[in-house]
């Protein structure tokens, strides 16, 4: 594989390249792969762990040692009961294991059946007794908050204040950084200032009165009381005006040699070059959008336009964390976000503005 | 077909000002090259008749009318950018129609004209590939291609050809010459280097410092230059240029320099004792037998078998070039007796104004 490293590694070249020739490992080679190895689980290891949580039974979740996998007891049907039973594996007084189905427990003494031979019960302490189990995704952990608290329409809520929101953050936003790039004027750099100082407000600070002004136009319980406020961001003005400062002014000049209108430089010439920058912006916005709790949380109060965020903060009760259905709410809400990472993430690192020059 | 007249431009960023009141004529028709040193104002110029740049006062007039106002769209002119500025995202297809697409024609004639311009520049088989698949020459012609396709009332180069190798750069600096045979279009070329200037040029201005210090015929240039730095600044290798002092001697006079003298006829303008620098071009030096004007050592000859160039230093003197037709056997250490021909001798005044260009013999 170290041979082929040279060319295009595919992924399995990826994975299994090493500095060592000759099939031998270099000391590097395994320092690297127990970095990486301990990065993997680092990350990803509650990701998974989440995943896993979120299809066990409430039981399950509180029980003590945790089991990784999602388990659920096996039951069967016993001739004489109504009702599946649910398995054991007991120790017998003479030592031999049998697998038993309960019938009914007293204090600590359990009275079991033999599905073989289902006539006659056995008196069984409860210490000798322990579940046979299986491995068993509990579905309705994300049935039940889909179907009867109206999660779906929660989950298109937040696609819809997520969608519109970026494409008017990145609209306005770039045509602000293009403004505040490419065209010289008085005043030019103390107006960028000025955007960037706003970071140093903290959303906390101005709640109140935005929230005022939301009233005021009638916004409140409206997507639109989300989608607003929030459009124009500093970071996003900054991020791509400093990219867009890169592209070559040639490029611009000749634009304009070529008849082009200002609105066809800003869409034809700056926007596709700019499009890194843009993806990295898209990405931020989407993931501030999708993840926004506390604004959702002041302005929608009526349940048809909650957002998933706010949905979710609904099964945490002053009493009682229904913490299956959050589990499971919080891996649908991750499953966006890790798509449009996928898609965008290529951009990220691709610089196409100076390809055409020298 | 147009031509381009300018009037005391001058341009200033803020206090500093970079052209100081240009006055110019371009001929419609006329390939005009703008050259000088860098930092000269000779790209500023351009831009300002590019209208990418505004002027500080002074006219601009293209085909009689004057076009201080007009945005460089609507100035119908092209240009040929030194980075090439070709559009990365767009195909050389695309490249080229872009400019045609923002004029609203009709999408047959657009490509008509782009496949007329690409054989002719013979990138056809390029169309639909991204500038970043071509060498720097075949960008170079997309750029000139994307100028020509909008027929454009002029056409204006910065620095063309600078990012090609020495090779390319002949060879485009030709394909540039008959490129205007063939279309005759009214051209503006800025350069920094005096041999493209010479070649491609019906009229050469130089510039230093924001201002013009002449404007001519390439050979009148070379052969009359108006001052010191013109005959220093054209020809390659330079002209050789010694700062001296006017003596009296017999009837003529005498230029005089350490242990140098250069018997000259009077001229009028010289009297004994102005400070007078003479310049002579390396293919005016010969060597002689007789009487020499200058005794000098060799410190490097280069042969290059057809020609041969010889540097040398003389006592008091700055460095001498010589350029011999064919192949001069000498070697550093060698000393050599120079005469200067004085038909070709150009002397400058104190201020550095030509005084005579060539003496009688």
């Amino acid at each position: 594989m170290a041979e082929a490293g040279t060319l295009r590694p595919g992924l399995k070249g990826l994975l299994t390249a090493r500095r060592g020739r000759g099939g031998k490992r270099h000391w590097t080679d395994w320092f690297a792969y127990l970095y990486l190895l301990l990065g993997v689980v680092l990350m990803f290891g509650p990701v998974v762990w989440l995943t896993l949580s979120s299809f066990k039974t409430p039981a399950g979740l509180v029980e003590f040692p945790p089991t990784m996998l999602p388990l659920g007891q096996i039951a069967v049907e016993v001739e004489g009961h109504d009702k599946p039973l649910p398995l054991y594996r007991v120790t017998m007084e003479d030592g031999t294991t049998r697998e038993l189905a309960q019938i009914r427990r007293i204090g600590i003494i359990s009275q079991m059946v033999d599905p073989a031979a289902p006539g006659e019960t056995l008196k069984v302490p409860i210490a000798q007794r322990e579940p046979v189990r299986e491995f068993r995704m509990a579905w309705e952990n994300y049935r039940d908050p889909l179907e009867r608290f109206d999660f779906v329409k929660y989950f298109w809520n937040s696609v819809i204040v997520t969608a519109v929101a970026t494409i008017i953050t990145l609209l306005i936003n770039s045509m602000a950084a293009y403004a505040l790039s490419i065209y010289e004027f008085r005043g030019r750099n103390a107006i960028m200032l000025l955007v960037i100082g706003t970071l140093m407000i903290p959303i906390t600070v101005i709640l109140v009165p935005v929230y005022l002004v939301v009233t005021q136009l009638n916004m409140v319980n409206t997507l639109w009381a989300v989608i607003l406020p929030g459009a124009a961001t500093p970071t996003g003005v900054f991020l791509l005006r400093q990219y867009m400062l890169t592209i070559p002014r040639d490029l611009i000049d000749a634009a304009r040699m070529d008849k082009a209108s200002e609105w066809s430089i800003y869409w034809r010439v700056v926007m596709p070059l700019a499009m890194p920058a843009i993806a990295v912006l898209a990405i931020f916005s989407v993931m501030w959008r999708w993840n926004e709790f506390l604004w959702p949380l002041i302005v929608l109060n009526r349940s048809e336009v909650y957002t998933l965020q706010v949905g979710l903060n609904a099964f945490q009760g002053e009493l009682d964390v229904q913490w299956h259905y959050i589990l499971a709410m919080t891996v649908v809400t991750l499953i966006p976000v890790v798509l449009v990472f996928a898609f965008l993430q290529r951009f990220i690192t691709t610089g196409i503005a100076n390809a055409g020059m020298k | 077909m147009t031509d381009i007249v300018l009037e005391d431009i001058r341009k200033s960023y803020g206090p500093v000002e970079v052209i100081h009141g240009i006055d110019l004529d371009v001929a419609s028709g006329e390939f005009v090259v703008f050259v000088g040193p860098s930092g000269c104002g000779k790209s500023t110029l351009l831009r300002i008749i590019a209208g990418l740049e505004e002027v500080t006062s002074g006219t601009v007039r293209i085909g009689g009318e004057v076009v201080n106002d007009m945005r460089a769209a609507d100035r119908g002119l092209a240009m040929v950018f030194q980075s090439y500025a070709l559009y990365p995202h767009m195909t050389v297809y695309k490249n080229m129609a872009f400019g045609l697409e923002n004029s609203k024609l009709p999408r047959a004639e657009i490509d008509r004209k782009v496949r007329d311009a690409a054989e002719m520049l013979q990138i056809t088989p390029y169309l639909d590939r991204r500038p970043k698949a071509l060498s720097g020459g075949q960008r170079q012609r997309v750029a000139i291609g994307r100028a020509i396709v909008r027929d454009p009332q002029a056409f204006l180069f910065d620095e063309p050809l600078s990012n090609l190798d020495a090779e390319l750069r002949v060879a485009m600096r030709k394909e540039l010459a008959l490129l205007h045979t063939r279309i005759g279009g009214t051209m503006i070329y800025v350069t920094h280097d005096q041999t493209e200037a010479m070649t491609l040029a019906d009229k050469i201005v130089v510039l230093q410092g924001g201002r013009v210090e002449q404007v001519g015929a390439p050979l009148d240039l070379y052969n009359r230059p108006q001052n010191v730095f013109v005959a220093g600044f054209i020809g390659s290798p330079r002209m050789n240029l010694v700062e001296t002092v006017a003596a009296s001697s017999g009837d003529g006079l005498s230029l005089t320099r350490a242990g140098t003298a250069l018997a000259i006829p009077a001229v009028g303008g010289i009297a004994p004792g102005d400070a007078v620098t003479f310049g002579i071009r390396p293919e005016h030096i010969h060597l002689t037998d007789g009487e020499p004007d200058i005794l000098a050592t060799v410190t490097v000859a280069e042969q290059l078998g057809g020609e041969t160039y010889i540097y040398c230093e003389a006592e008091g003197l700055p460095q001498i070039t010589l350029h011999q037709p064919g192949q001069v056997l000498v070697s550093a250490g060698d000393p050599l007796k120079l005469a200067v021909d004085r038909t070709n001798l150009h002397l400058f005044g104190a201020d550095g104004r030509a005084i005579a260009n060539g003496l009688a013999a």
